[in-house]
């Protein structure tokens, strides 16, 4: 078990994520998404041009922008 | 009587909506493309209901504006039942809300949307457990097909006749992250999946937003989107436009041309044909065609490939929204940067998407460039456009410094567009044209009649002078560039009129049709946008948009003379 950010992590890795990183808001909005800690989650893509990447969590497809995606830290599981 | 439709974003809300009550709110395959609350009546069994249709929101403590709108309504207005319609797909998301809205113990009905697409995937749900556990009525739904909707309204009536059972206290979470748990526990014990397999969605997707693919997939569609629609409206505007003025030539032997009526008769005629001949072949097809783009669910698509793109504007993704709105109308564009949570992105979403050239200005750029001068001219001044708007996002980040937060956006699965919605919202947008752009462009050719029989027209041609001189345009220019404030289209059909109603190719060089063009792109937004921005950003910042829009006209027309006056 390594804990990363998500841009760190390989296309088609499934993560558990352990936490969020920049306050409050940020978290309650991501919860809002579905995105919860504890939750699994598969990277499926990343763009390019630092472009979002994309996360399948609890059968929705959610695309997080780099900066926040820098922010959820995940262990791979 | 009346009932309320509350959902999280993307579940067919107003889908449902417009089953029932007509083709009233704007639907798409996106999230937040209901930013205001609709509200119709509608006869079910014998009782008047009205019925509104609020903003998609995730969570009663919503963030940005139209989440807030939702919450504000349900706790402020008498609603007598609340409808919760659920993404079925989607249980364990959309049963959070649900959890939440028990909470208010108010009469409440659950429909699980979207039924059949969730069976596709391999859903099983259990919904008369689930009703059972809720003790709420849960009932299967599929709005788009009109199935199971007049159920879903008995059900309701039935609801709000009977008195609210309390909710059970093992139903009640104190906060989100407990509310999970549950909903997801809930999910659990009522819905039984199958492995995810991959579905035809993920084949779709490696293509469409594969790292290289998917710009040549976009830049494809896009491309064939213009070609469509260049192709249908040039197609339908020179025959019309031919024989609106062979009926002008006949009526000038008919009635002569010195007369008050006279002019006013040709007024008329122009109008009439502006409409008819300019706009409608080409706004159309335009409005059919994003319509379907939108409810497959291409759109959120575009905003994952451009979000690195759209940062160097100083946005990111999501604002691509009010851009690709923008295309239709600057209206909605504006009205839609609601999705936005921070204010300070929202000015720079909407001061950039009142530069995108909407339908009316399409019009302007395809019945003058395009036809004159060749689809090519008009596909340059599109991608000009872009640059310029590019440009600007750069400037205004500049002046604003802080950083935004960035995108979070859900990727929708793709739906098959079924022909009544995509027909009915485009029928919706184009009687906004009928009975609100046309009788305008109409009111204002009479006008134009007018000025020219009193020969008021060169006080004001020559009160713009300076801009016209400037551009180097002929000073007619001046009263079409006044009157496209009301409607960008009213500027090219008056300078028709102001022309002498004679062929453009006659009357402007090739140079001074592109200057024409592009600063009637860019300058300020037509008055009902105006209008838009006040009431979404308030007054100051109305003004500083319409201001940087006619600098950004000026400098983006003179641009063009003058690279025009070398390589031309």
């Amino acid at each position: 078990m390594v804990t990363n950010n998500l841009l760190q992590v390989q296309i088609g890795t499934t993560v558990r994520i352990q936490s969020f990183e920049g306050g409050k808001a940020l978290a309650s909005k991501l919860r809002q998404y579905g995105l919860f800690i504890g939750d699994q989650a598969r990277v499926l893509r990343m763009g390019v041009f630092a472009g979002p990447v994309l996360l399948e969590v609890n059968g929705r497809e959610i695309a997080l922008g780099r900066e926040i995606a820098a922010k959820i830290n995940v262990e791979t599981i | 009587m009346r009932f309320a439709l509350v959902g999280q974003p993307n579940c067919g809300k107003s889908t449902l909506f417009n089953q029932v009550a007509g083709y009233k709110a704007e639907t798409g395959n996106f999230h937040g493309t209901t930013v205001t609350f609709t509200e119709s009546k509608v006869r079910v069994s014998g009782a008047v209901i009205h019925l509104v249709d609020l903003p998609g929101t995730y969570t009663l403590e919503g963030t940005n504006p139209a989440e807030a709108e939702a919450q504000r309504y349900l706790g402020s207005e008498q609603v007598d039942v609340i409808i919760n319609v659920i993404d079925a797909s989607h249980l364990a998301q959309g049963l959070e809300l649900t959890l939440e809205l028990m909470t208010l113990n108010r009469p409440l009905v659950v429909a699980l949307n979207m039924i059949d697409e969730a069976k596709r995937t391999g859903l099983r749900i259990d919904g008369p457990g689930l009703q059972q556990r809720l003790g709420v009525p849960v009932l299967p739904l599929i709005a788009n097909k009109g199935q199971g909707v007049l159920p879903l309204f008995s059900k309701a009536l039935d609801v709000s006749r009977r008195s609210t059972p309390r909710i059970d206290n093992h139903l009640e979470a104190e906060n989100d992250v407990k509310r999970h748990q549950l909903a997801g526990e809930l999910a659990g014990q009522y819905v039984r999946q199958g492995e995810r397999r991959i579905t035809w969605r993920d084949r779709i997707d490696d293509l469409l937003l594969h790292p290289f693919w998917g710009y040549i997939a976009m830049i494809a569609i896009l491309f064939a989107f213009f070609q469509v629609v260049y192709g249908i409206g040039s197609s339908i505007e020179g025959p019309i436009m031919a024989a609106f003025n062979g009926w002008t030539d006949q009526l000038i032997l008919l009635v002569g041309t010195k007369t008050l009526w006279a002019e006013l008769l040709f007024g008329l005629l122009q109008g009439i044909s502006g409409g008819l001949a300019i706009a409608l072949p080409y706004l159309i097809p335009f409005l059919f065609g994003l319509g379907l783009l939108e409810d497959i669910g291409y759109l959120p698509r575009i905003a994952f490939l451009m979000d690195g793109l759209m940062h160097r504007l100083g946005l990111h993704g999501k604002a691509i929204v009010p851009f690709i709105l923008g295309y239709g109308c600057n209206i909605p564009a504006v009205m839609s940067t609601r999705i936005l949570e921070e204010k300070q992105d929202r000015f720079l979403a909407a001061a950039l998407a009142v530069l995108v050239p909407c339908s009316a200005r399409l019009a302007v750029v395809f019945g003058l460039v395009a036809f004159y001068l060749g689809p090519l001219w008009a596909l340059a001044i599109y991608l000009f456009n872009i640059l310029v708007i590019a440009l600007m996002g750069r400037i205004l980040t500049r002046l604003q410094p802080e950083q935004t937060p960035g995108l979070i956006l859900e990727i929708p699965v793709y739906r098959i567009p079924t022909f009544k919605t995509v027909f009915g919202k485009a029928w919706f947008r184009v009687r906004e044209f009928l009975v609100e752009a046309w009788p305008l462009l109409i009111a204002g050719s009479l006008a134009l009649a007018i000025l020219t029989y009193f020969n008021i027209s060169p006080a004001l041609n020559w009160a713009l002078r300076p801009v016209t001189w400037f551009l180097g345009l002929p000073a007619e220019t001046g009263v079409p560039l006044i009157f496209g404030v009301l409607r960008k289209e009213l500027s090219l059909i008056m300078l028709r009129q102001a022309l002498g109603g004679v062929d453009f190719a006659a009357a402007l060089t090739p140079l001074q049709m592109l200057t024409f063009t592009v600063f009637v792109v860019f300058y300020i937004p037509c008055l009902p946008t105006l209008t838009t921005l006040r009431r979404e950003l308030g007054i100051r910042p109305m003004l500083l948009i319409a201001l940087n829009t006619v600098i950004v006209a000026m400098v983006a027309a003179l641009f063009v003379r003058g690279l025009g006056a070398l390589i031309l």
